[in-house]
């Protein structure tokens, strides 16, 4: 059924018709919604044969998950940033242990300085976790990619991580289409664990290993997620089937037939990055998009094929890794088919700082002149980091970094976006 | 697609308007997209909120740098905030309050828009009179529905309904109604003046 909704509450209303068993959760913004919308719903009665758990910390929360799904419960939990990091040791036990939790990741930045806004941060900082990581574009996409999420990670026994741009799509009033239950429970088949802590036959999760055993348990965890790269496309596909609409799969390309420039990203920036190709396009620019749905695994082959004839490429990275530079653009890097052609990873949004189509427009123009680093920050407030800077020159005591960017920039209140 | 940016204070109603707005829109059958600026939300702080509609799928992410109209939910922003940053120059613009443009000493700086797409309403009141609590978010979009012509007053009032429980909903009706007739009244009386 279209409805107008919020983000937050399409994505609880899709975690319902999963016919979830146990949800946990510790509120964090941007994430709150979600697990208030589900609590309410299991309260109302609404959403049946579910125990809702509150939790005292993420670290609970992931480890009640961990608890629940080794039962053999469908288990759904959902956090966002110093909370990810929080549960981070449960995360690694998850996806170790191969239990298919399915989690939302309402992107966030990471502090310090503290920063409720959103960024790609959170959900980086776990990318070598063993999750599975999945990134939506819109809201439309972040519903339907929970109900694949399920169905993927229960096939594989593994966990898989929704991640939502935190207010752009959590907050945000957009069309969305909420399937009938029936087509959930077409799609989605009821959960046969391939491990379960049963007292009529017990086993054991969780054993040590030592030296002699490690590494193969470690290869295996790999091998599953390379299964999931097979998988995914004929789960959209079969999707696709059911609910008459594309969502999911590896990776979408947009206008790159012919694209000397293709632009990579992940989740709601696609939307005004393809508005700003569309707008070079009409002005006979040679430029295209690629869309990661599928972060991991990483969908080396399918990258390699989609970015072939490129002769440049801008990754916009809502994440900064400290002392190198872009994370995607890495990874976009390893799967070039000739290394030679130039990537450009343009940090951009970090903290919520909006991402524009006139900066957007001014950073590709740059890249197709020859004239963009290979690492750049979009919008960087060059004035505001050489007061810093110059004032760390000149006084030892130069005082915390962030209240002297602040007291440089006057009333942020005073300004729209 | 028709952006339109709404101003206010924290507590006010905000993001609730935009939320209005945008179901209102896709009441109509078209693709509407409302979000907030994101802030730490905190009573009286400057809040600022998004609406496009469209009738095509709206993807662009980016606030609303230059709006097609403007809901101010409170004048006293309108000396602390740029709140007509970026405003179309036949763009529309809707003031909370019982003074005029020239009374809020903008007569001046307003003088190069259509005069017929310029209104202030006293929704705080209307709010009071039917609400019983000063939150002027519904009358304003009553109100917009009249000045701009964009939106019927009926899916406004829908959107309303839905948004709020009945009781609730039946006051805010009342007083989007009520800011609705006040602007029509305004405008034929400036046609004929």
């Amino acid at each position: 059924m279209l409805k107008q909704t919020e983000g937050s509450r399409a994505v609880a209303e899709a975690v319902a018709l999963c016919r979830p068993e146990v949800i946990c959760a510790y509120p964090i913004s941007p994430q709150t919604h979600i697990v208030e919308g589900l609590g309410e719903m299991v309260k109302s009665g609404a959403l049946a044969n579910c125990e809702f758990i509150n939790v005292e910390s993420e670290f609970a929360a992931m480890s009640v998950a961990i608890g629940a799904s080794a039962a053999g419960a469908r288990a759904y939990t959902a956090t966002a940033s110093q909370g990810l990091l929080f549960m981070a040791e449960a995360v690694f036990n998850a996806s170790g242990l191969g239990l298919p939790i399915v989690m939302t990741v309402a992107n966030r930045a990471i502090g310090a300085p503290i920063n409720i806004w959103n960024d790609h941060t959170d959900a980086m900082s776990q990318r070598d976790c063993g999750w599975i990581q999945l990134f939506a574009e819109d809201n439309q996409e972040a519903l339907d990619l929970h109900i694949q999420a399920f169905r993927l990670g229960e096939e594989l026994s593994l966990p898989v991580m929704v991640c939502m741009d935190g207010f752009i799509l959590t907050h945000a009033y957009e069309r969305v289409d909420i399937p009938a239950q029936a087509q959930v429970d077409a799609y989605l088949p009821r959960y046969e664990p391939r491990q379960i802590l049963d007292p009529a036959e017990p086993v054991t999760i969780g054993a040590m290993v030592g030296p002699e055993a490690f590494t193969e348990v470690r290869y295996l965890a790999h091998i599953k997620q390379m299964q999931a790269l097979e998988l995914i496309p004929g789960y959209a596909e079969e999707f696709r089937s059911v609910f008459g609409r594309s969502s999911g799969g590896l990776l979408h390309s947009y206008r790159t037939e012919d694209a000397d420039t293709i632009v990579v990203a992940l989740g709601s920036v696609l939307g005004t990055v393809k508005d700003t190709v569309d707008e070079m396009r009409a002005d006979g620019t040679r430029i295209g998009v690629l869309g990661i749905t599928c972060f991991r695994p990483w969908p080396h082959a399918a990258v390699r094929a989609a970015l072939k004839g490129a002769k440049r490429v801008v990754v916009i990275e809502k994440s900064l890794a400290v002392g190198l530079g872009g994370i995607v653009s890495s990874n976009v890097h390893n799967s070039l088919a000739a290394p030679s052609t130039p990537v450009h990873a343009v940090i951009a949004g970090l903290g919520g700082r909006t991402i524009t189509r006139a900066s957007l427009h001014g950073a590709f123009a740059d890249a197709i002149a020859g004239q963009l680093e290979s690492v750049s920050f979009l919008d960087l407030d060059s004035a505001a980091v050489d007061r810093v800077l110059a004032r760390e020159r000149e006084v030892r005591r130069s005082g915390p970094i962030a209240e002297a960017v602040l007291r440089g920039m006057g009333a942020p209140g005073a300004r729209i976006g | 697609m028709f952006q339109t940016r709404i101003h206010g204070r924290g507590g006010q109603g905000v993001v609730t308007a935009a939320e209005m707005l945008s179901v209102a829109a896709f009441r109509e059958g078209r693709y509407a997209q409302a979000f907030p600026s994101f802030g730490s939300e905190r009573t009286g702080a400057p809040v600022v909120a998004f609406c496009r509609f469209d009738d095509k799928t709206i993807r662009l992410r980016e606030p609303i740098i230059q709006p097609d109209a403007l809901i101010i939910q409170d004048p006293t922003l309108l000396h602390q905030v740029d709140v007509f940053g970026g405003l179309v120059p036949d763009g529309y613009i809707l003031i909370n309050t019982s003074r005029s443009f020239s009374e809020l000493g903008i007569g001046e700086f307003v003088r190069g828009f259509h005069a017929e797409h310029l209104c202030t309403v006293p929704a705080t009141e209307f709010a009071l009179k039917h609400v019983g609590r000063p939150l002027p978010n519904a009358a304003l979009l009553g109100g917009f529905a009249a000045v701009s012509g964009r939106i019927a007053l009926d899916s406004v009032l829908a959107a309303i309904r839905e948004k709020f429980p009945a009781k609730i909903a039946a006051g805010n009706v009342a007083a989007a109604s009520a800011a609705y007739e006040y602007v029509l009244g305004e405008m034929r009386e400036a046609a004929h003046a």
